[in-house]
């Protein structure tokens, strides 16, 4: 058991001399042990940022592959084998594999900064978070790379995901691989609910958070409810195929739906995981441009939790189709009606902001307001769909291929590269170029319209989904033609935003600490920050620390160059989950490498249970029983042996 | 045009269905006008245009609280949500629930990747077997009784009727009413693997009295042969197709594929992938693993005289 620490820190001025004895506290070890042991949430954070940027870019070939062939009727680049594991791999990489860890990737990196800690709360177990991520990322891309990728959508509805229908080992590694994956995002999110609940800088109450951690908190506190769901539904169906449960084997009295059902209770609030994140950064950034405090702060964070607990009451929006009884679809059909009402505050915040501030058009200004109409022309597809006969019809077509992508380009991906504008200067040091910024911008903007604006046609004139290939003489031979050319023109958008990152690190103008003046915690600080983050501990009193001056509030000054200095050893502070009264002091753990041999032995155990192979499966238990021995091993620094004093 | 478009119907479900979707159509499309107009006017608002430097230079206000386009934000969007709400509470009470009376009762079974359709009767020997084409009577309500074959798949005649899955373990219940005579394009619509892109199928409505006339033509075995070639055919047939196929008055009697006894009749065959007829048919029976990679049905591998003589007999089953 680790030991409390009460002591009362001392406060003090930062000083070159207190700043070199924390740097020497909390440097990190170059060399290959320094890499893999790292617990930097900063580090793991960009690992996070650039891993998942780079399964954007895979899952973006995939995408141009499927175009090509669907560019005309009857095409024949690809034959259905190929055309089944593409779909399905595209959408298993962009809504598991990029668009929650890229999310977590900035909250990662900037949690701690804009809370005013020194780390996220169990830096060891975010380290952890991220390499089985990496390994659960590579173990289903080298299912994909063997030609024993997903092939049943991301979906992956039984029973053609079950092994009479389904005999190669596609299922198997995509089963396993998302079982995998969920430990990631599992321990993630618990690390970012207890970060957010205990290591806040004094005075930062619940109605002073960042939109950031509204965001992230209230996804991953969903998280945290639902992955146990889906993770459950592939264990039943490995079980199905490998061991011959009847889950859903109707042969044995087992229930299709119920994966359905599994799948969908957690697959909805999933949705709303990967955008309310991203909706925060807006929340965040856009009153940056617009010079003045977001709009209707309250009741945008309380739309946010609004928007995740009516998301559980929606899943069976996906089932309208299934035959179930009317009075059970009539009430989720109301509650998808109602979601609409808290994402329309967050529209009519923003557009508030807009208007009563004073707009300044930057590269990530244009990223956060064209996310606003993105975001509506996505929430309208959705509405239609929540009226239960109409999506009797758009369903399964390509009505609700155009609405996934509005609602994970539109407010994913535009604001993630709104967010990189925005806070590439703090995490490299480096401002981007804002001229190939326009140019970025602009074409990613008409290209992502131009391929999936024309689609919701494609869809009310009927076109199914997930087929590949389809005929002439049905109506889509022009407007698939449309977006294919869109899709290429997004393509090179994303590459002029490729481009631009590359040479904004090689050749960027220095950012300095604060290069938007924006108000939050993290522009306190160097650009790129220290490996302590803060020299002292910040304390706040509004929720723009950086603006106050110039708000008119009287009586409220935050203090950033003066507070704890904590510089005793590698310590934080703790603080009540209400009102961030600091009520301990903590002891941060050095870097370690317990994580990454956790993480590989977990790999093994899953590459043993794909083969069946105990020997393996047996090493990689062995493999997690020593990593997990090293990371609890107790340590004097962390006051888990015998007390310490001073 | 467009046979698979859902903004016209020609049936009663359909027609239940249609003016609901314009009305989101319209609520949706208003709504990004307004926003995208409210979102133009006001970064047109903007003096500043540039980068870090041009947004330091503009300084912070706190400015009015505006909270108030919060609360008109709500109330506009309040009112069309409550419209749609109560509309879809209604269409969903009219266009669900199947028929208590219906004219017709189908029983209907999605394989992958073709449909077999079972017309039933009180008269067990009224009763037959067809498949990917569906002959129904104008002005009446059918039933249609949806079982799942093996994985999901889901009904789908867009001009006629909304969507619903056929699922393994359930017997879902669709129904339709076609208002007018034609011939209206219906797909499977749940992803169920390889061929799921030719999995279509076609509703023939018709006047009674013509739907009594091609019900009685199904009714019939197939005719018997009248040439050598046929009669060589027909052996055939029964020796190599009949292992999946059923020809009424045959020996040909499985139940794996689609039955063939009226196979000519039916407009299109695999499922939508091919018009029938002399030249498609062969081509098929030759190759289907080339036109419909992954269907059960194997490539045939026979003979110049053995297809000709095949073909010749196939062409009697009208």
């Amino acid at each position: 058991m680790r030991q409390p620490d009460y002591r009362t820190p001392h406060i003090g001025i930062d000083s070159v001399e207190h700043q070199s004895r924390l740097l020497e506290l909390w440097e990190g070890e170059g060399g290959l042990k320094g890499f893999l042991g790292t617990v930097d949430h900063k580090k793991i954070g960009i690992r996070y940022i650039v891993t998942a940027l780079i399964l954007l870019v895979f899952g973006g070939l995939e995408a141009l592959i499927m175009r090509l062939q669907l560019a005309g009727p009857n095409g024949t680049l690809l034959n259905p084998e190929q055309y089944d594991q593409l779909f399905s791999t595209h959408g298993m990489t962009m809504i598991f594999l990029y668009a929650l860890p890229i999310l977590s990737g900035f909250s990662n990196y900037l949690w701690p900064l804009v809370l005013g800690g020194r780390d996220m709360a169990f830096p060891r177990l975010n380290a952890f978070s991220y390499w089985i991520y990496l390994f659960s990322a590579i173990f289903l891309y080298v299912g994909f790379l063997t030609g024993n990728g997903p092939n049943d959508g991301w979906f992956n509805y039984v029973p053609y995901a079950s092994r009479d229908y389904n005999p190669g080992l596609n299922e198997d590694f995509y089963s396993l691989g998302m079982i995998f994956l969920g430990i990631s995002v599992t321990a993630g999110a618990a690390n970012f609910i207890v970060t957010a609940f205990r290591t806040r800088a004094p005075g930062m109450s619940l109605n002073r958070l960042p939109m950031i951690i509204w965001g992230t908190l209230t996804a991953n506190a969903a998280n945290l409810v639902v992955i146990p769901a889906v993770s459950l539904a592939f264990f039943l169906l490995w079980m199905d195929r490998q061991y011959g449960t009847h889950f859903f084997d109707t042969s044995g009295n087992g229930q299709p739906l119920l994966w359905q059902h599994l799948f969908w209770i957690f697959g909805h609030p999933w949705v709303y995981a990967i955008v309310l994140p991203a909706m925060s950064f807006v929340s965040d950034g856009l009153p940056v441009f617009c010079r003045r405090p977001l709009v209707g702060y309250p009741y945008v964070a309380l739309s946010t939790v609004a928007t995740m607990i009516l998301g559980f009451g929606v899943w069976v929006h996906h089932m309208f189709a299934t035959g179930l009884p009317g009075l059970g679809m009539s009430f989720f059909s109301a509650a998808s009606f109602v979601i609409v009402l808290p994402s329309a505050v967050a529209v009519f915040a923003w557009l508030a902001t807009i208007w009563l501030g004073r707009p300044v058009i930057t590269t990530a200004f244009l990223y956060f307001s064209s996310m606003i109409l993105m975001f509506v022309i996505g929430g309208v597809s959705g509405f239609m769909t929540a009226a239960v006969p109409t999506d009797w019809q758009l369903t399964d077509t390509y009505f609700v291929v155009a609405h996934i992508h509005y609602v994970l380009i539109g407010i994913n991906v535009f604001p993630v590269l709104g967010a990189v504008y925005y806070w590439f200067p703090k995490m490299s040091g480096k401002l981007m170029d804002e001229r190939l910024g326009r140019w970025n911008f602009w074409i990613t903007f008409i290209g992502f319209n131009l391929a999936f604006l024309p689609m919701h046609l494609t869809g009310l004139f009927g076109m199914p989904r997930r087929v590949y290939t389809y005929a002439d003489g049905m109506g889509w031979d022009t407007l698939n033609l449309i977006t294919t050319i869109g899709s290429f023109v997004l393509a090179v958008g994303v590459l002029l935003f490729v481009i631009n990152v590359l040479k904004s690190l090689k050749s960027g103008a220095p950012a300095g600490p604060n290069p938007w003046d924006a108000p939050g915690l993290e522009w306190s600080t160097p650009s790129p920050p220290p490996p302590y983050n803060f020299a002292v501990i910040p304390t706040v009193a509004s929720r723009t620390p950086l603006w106050e001056n110039r708000l008119g509030e009287s009586g409220v000054v935050s203090s950033v160059d003066r507070g704890m200095l904590l510089s005793q050893g590698k310590e934080s502070i703790g603080s009540s989950a209400v009102d961030a009264e600091p009520d301990m002091i903590l002891h941060m753990p050095e870097d370690s490498v317990a994580p990454f041999l956790l993480a590989i032995g977990a790999t093994v155990l899953f590459v043993g249970m794909l083969l069946k192979v105990w020997f393996v499966i047996g090493i990689g238990v062995v493999l997690i029983a020593l990593g997990t021995l090293l990371w609890l091993w107790p340590r004097r620094d962390l006051r888990e042996r015998e007390p310490v004093h001073g | 045009m467009t046979p698979l478009g859902y903004l016209d119907a020609a049936g009663q479900r359909a027609h239940i269905i249609l003016p609901l979707t314009w009305l989101t159509i319209a609520i949706s499309l208003l709504v990004c006008v307004v926003i995208a107009v409210l979102l133009w006017l006001g970064v047109r608002r903007a003096r500043s245009s540039g980068g870090a430097a041009e947004t330091r230079a503009t300084a912070v206000t706190g400015g009015r609280s505006g909270v108030r386009w919060i609360g008109m934000g709500i109330a506009i969007s309040g009112v069309p949500l409550l419209i749609a709400l109560v509309w879809t509470m209604v269409a969903l009470a009219e266009a669900s629930g199947p028929p208590a009376d219906p004219g017709l009762t189908l029983d209907i079974t999605a394989h992958q990747w073709w449909w077999e359709v079972h017309y039933d009767a009180a008269q067990p020997d009224q009763t037959f077997t067809t498949a990917n084409e569906i002959h129904i009577p104008v002005g009446q309500r059918v039933l249609v009784r949806l079982h799942g074959g093996d994985v999901i798949h889901s009904f789908w005649v867009p001009k006629l009727t909304g969507k619903t899955d056929t699922i393994p373990g359930q017997t879902n219940l669709s129904w339709m009413e076609a208002d007018r005579p034609g011939r209206y394009r219906g797909q499977c619509t749940e992803y169920c693997g390889w061929q799921h892109a030719h999995m279509a199928f076609e509703v023939v409505a018709e006047p009674p009295a013509q739907f009594q006339r091609w019900r009685a033509q199904q009714l019939q075995p197939a005719p018997a042969p009248t040439t050598p070639e046929q009669t060589r055919g027909r052996s055939l047939v029964v020796y190599r197709c009949g292992a999946c196929h059923r020809v009424g008055g045959t020996l040909a009697g499985a139940l794996a594929g689609p039955d063939l006894t009226h196979v000519m009749s039916r407009s299109t065959i695999a499922a939508g992938t091919l018009p029938t007829g002399p030249g498609t048919l062969a081509e098929w029976i030759e190759a289907p693993q080339a036109l419909k990679p992954g269907n059960l049905m194997p490539n045939q591998g026979l003979s110049a005289q053995q297809l000709t003589d095949a073909l010749a007999y196939l062409e009697t089953l009208k």
